[in-house]
């Protein structure tokens, strides 16, 4: 087996080996644990089918025309973000920082999340699942208390696995477990990232497929597991009355733009690797379409399995139910059943109400378990561990579906690698000096080192943190300036033109409208939106202490104030370049207009880069 | 399968057997233990009289214990469990989950890591190797291009000597043929 020597184009840069691979990277890096865990979630509770209606209507005038734009800018600039931007305008050299930054801050805290699938992996070899059963008490008399009170699952992720702190601000230990699996996380992403495209592109086959697999076969089981009609049946039901939520649509909105991964640099690193006279218009379209079916196909299996939990869960409240009132009454077995339950109930109750008012029985309601709906880590590590359980040949399910998870974050984050990787690799003091494989592996040693502080007893707190506020805000700033700047900055004429000698066609009417206007209008409304919302609820979070009162619900607590600051300057942080540069090249233009000798830059023009 | 008079046989002959065990005097017969309350659930009382002493019961504590002792022939006398066959105030202890001396994850994480820096380790000598054969090729250029000042040609990025001397056949039919040629 010997590695290929690459085959550069004139200017030495990398290209992928056929469109398959670039098509399949974009669809990887956009496919991620969101549309897992965060589009059924959004489904369930915005009245299901009903969502789908401001779902497509983001995608179609927000999600498409973005993801068009970022690719056709890097295919027509052939460069990283930073690079790109600065090649548009000087003073836009800001959003390609920002971009960078993101990618950055998105990178530290999503492998940790990959770290824990990890770690779930390696556990579901053993026979029972290790969430399945309670460890016994020190003087072994009975079960652990804290796994008593909550679930088996729920001691699992946060004792065994996160051994998590009650407060934010108790930093805890460092757990040796979670160390030795990030260190296995970030080794794979250098192992798939160690030449660039090289390396991702061959990787790239098995990592954005097998999830497609893996989702497949779920999806038949699941539809043969009972309740799965019940949590399907839930799960499309439309409720129109929800569109009349203002938050509905700003979910659908927000869920559209992160999805598709937009504005992280990533999909301009990509699509900078493409030949130029390369159809991007209809990659995107692709791209946003596969996306969107990929969710959709994905909430099938997680809505089958959602309802065989709820059915499970229902039918063993039922049963306890009659143990206590055969005991109660002396009845013979089986006298009592789940079909003539509710007969029984009303019998008795009628001749004996104060036997049955003795038994203090629950309530069963099936709706009531349906209505349980998590999203995030807690629909993965906890939800689904529980129904992994209950079903036969629990291993086998446990490993598949943690290989999935896997895969699928695993090709967002090449994505994100690549958003950091390309533009280093254009600074010119950095391409001549230093090797690819050694540039990727400082980038993976430095991310690792950064990333141990969230290997802390504190760690998942703020991982939310990131999340809510890094991964969130900046990244609407920056699509906003993105599509400003290429619609008013660089003109939309010289780009139609350039998007014109790049497929052969110029485009239509719909790309010219939602470019200038409404994918702008439509940013700038979301943004403002969202930051009202953010600043009116006072940011708290959901805190996991055994020895609070109400355990075991989570404790709600609220950030102190030196948190908050953080969380400011995570959102701030890569929105802050933006004027710093327009700022820093204004000075420096005003200091150069003095000097007669000075020539202005050339225009820069995308036929014009290839000549 | 049915509660019926025969299990109620078994059921006195283990509970006698369980005190003979427990108190390793052989007096006690299964006529000593009483039913008593059969209901349809299959719940019932029982005591066990003690024959030596007239008309006394064995205290509970003593036949509590005895049946702990031996819960285990019990259950299994009734293919049953210590959930389907409950005793009432006897709670049964736990027995500690078995715990292998390596955890098994641990065995699993070594497997992934060790194929993780294999590839790693390939990857980076593989490249290193390339780069080694691009530098080599670049200066054997280079030192042909200054030895003699005869441009080297090149052929699909070899340079035409090597091309002659080591690599490819001579084909005879056109070599050899020189009448073929037509003389200038």
């Amino acid at each position: 087996l010997s590695v290929p020597p690459e085959i550069p184009k004139e200017d030495g840069r990398p290209k992928w080996d056929n469109k398959f691979q670039y098509i399949l990277s974009c669809i990887g890096f956009a496919v991620g644990l969101g549309n897992v865990w965060r589009f059924p979630y959004l489904c369930q509770i915005h009245g299901g089918g009903a969502f789908l209606i401001p779902y497509f209507i983001a995608l179609l005038f927000e999600g498409i025309p973005l993801l068009h734009l970022e690719l056709a800018l890097g295919q027509c600039l052939r460069k990283g973000s930073i690079g790109a931007w600065n090649a548009i305008s000087p003073y836009l050299g800001g959003v390609g920082v920002g971009s960078w930054m993101v990618s950055v801050l998105v990178s530290l805290y999503y492998n940790t999340v990959l770290t824990w699938v990890m770690w779930y992996f390696i556990n579901s070899f053993q026979e029972p699942l290790p969430w399945s059963v309670c460890p016994l008490n020190e003087n072994r008399t009975g079960l652990n208390e804290e796994c008593y009170e909550s679930t088996t699952v729920n001691y699992f992720w946060y004792r065994k696995t996160l051994n998590i702190t009650p407060d934010v601000t108790e930093s805890g230990t460092l757990q040796w477990w979670l160390i030795l699996c990030l260190a296995a996380c970030w080794a794979i992403v250098y192992l798939c990232t160690i030449r660039g495209i090289e390396t991702t592109g061959k990787a790239i086959y098995v990592t954005a497929i097998f999830p497609y697999l893996v989702l497949t076969i779920f999806l038949i089981h699941g539809l043969t597991l009972p309740g799965a009609t019940d949590g399907l049946a839930y799960l499309f039901t439309p409720n129109l009355n929800t569109l009349k939520n203002p938050r509905v649509w700003l979910d659908a909105a927000t869920q559209i733009f992160f999805s598709l991964s937009l504005a992280f640099g990533g999909l301009i690193a990509f699509s900078s690797y493409n030949p130029q006279k390369n159809d991007c218009e209809k990659d995107a379209v692709t791209v946003a379409i596969v996306n969107s079916m990929t969710s959709l196909y994905a909430s099938i299996p997680v809505f089958s399995v959602l309802g065989f939990k709820a059915t499970t869960g229902y039918w063993d409240c039922l049963d306890r139910n009659i143990i206590s009132i055969i005991n109660e009454f002396d009845l013979p077995e089986e006298s009592i059943m789940r079909q003539n339950y509710t007969a029984w109930i009303s019998f008795l109750n009628s001749s004996y109400p104060e036997k049955i008012a003795g038994l203090k029985l629950k309530s069963c309601d099936l709706q009531e378990f349906l209505d349980q709906s998590v999203s995030g880590t807690g629909l993965a590590f906890i939800i689904f561990t529980q129904a992994i359980i209950l079903m036969p040949g629990s291993q086998a399910w446990a490993i598949l579906f943690f290989i999935m998870l896997f895969s699928l974050g695993l090709s967002s984050m090449f994505g994100n690698i690549e958003g950091v990787f390309t533009p280093l690799l254009e600074l010119p003091m950095i391409s001549k000096s230093i090797p690819k494989e050694l540039l990727s592996g400082i980038i993976c040693l430095i991310c690792f080192l950064i990333a141990l502080c969230f290997t802390l007893g504190s760690g998942s707190y703020w991982i939310d943190i990131f999340d809510s506020y890094a991964g969130s805000l900046p990244l609407l700033v920056i699509a906003f300036f993105e599509v400003i700047g290429v619609a008013y900055v660089y003109k939309i004429k010289r780009f139609s033109k350039d998007v014109k000698w790049m497929t052969g066609r110029k485009p239509n009417l719909y790309w010219q409208i939602t470019w200038r206007f409404i994918s702008p209008l439509l940013l700038l409304i979301v943004f403002v939106t969202f930051v009202t919302l953010q600043i009116q609820k006072p940011s708290s979070y959901a805190a996991w202490n055994p020895k609070h009162e109400g355990f075991p619900m989570k404790e709600e607590k609220v950030y102190p104030p030196w948190v908050l600051a953080i969380c400011v300057l995570l959102a701030v942080l890569p929105c802050v370049f933006v004027p710093l540069v327009a700022l820093f090249h204004l000075i420096k233009r005003m200091c150069r207009n003095k000097d007669p000798s000075f020539v202005p830059p050339a225009v820069f023009s995308c036929q014009g880069a290839n000549s | 399968y049915a509660w019926d008079a025969n299990e109620e046989y078994l059921f006195k002959a283990m509970v006698a057997f369980a005190l003979r065990r427990y108190s390793s005097k052989s007096t006690t017969q299964i006529s000593n233990v009483l039913l008593c309350n059969v209901t349809d659930r299959v719940s019932f009382w029982f005591v066990v009289t003690d024959s030596s002493k007239n008309v006394t019961t064995v205290p509970g504590s003593e036949v509590e214990a005895a049946i702990r002792m031996n819960r285990n022939r019990i259950n299994s006398a009734f293919l049953l469990s210590d959930k389907t066959l409950q005793f009432l105030k006897i709670t049964s202890t736990l027995s500690p989950p078995v715990e292998p001396s390596t955890p098994v994850w641990l065995i699993v994480f070594g497997v992934v890591l060790c194929l993780i820096v294999a590839g790693i380790f390939f990857l980076v000598v593989a490249g290193v190797q390339q780069r080694k054969k691009k530098n080599k090729q670049s200066t054997e250029r280079e030192n042909l291009e200054e030895k003699g000042e005869v441009a080297v040609t090149v052929e699909n990025g070899i340079p035409c000597e090597t091309l002659d001397l080591k690599a490819g056949h001579i084909n005879g039919v056109f070599a050899a043929d020189d009448e073929r040629f037509t003389s200038l």
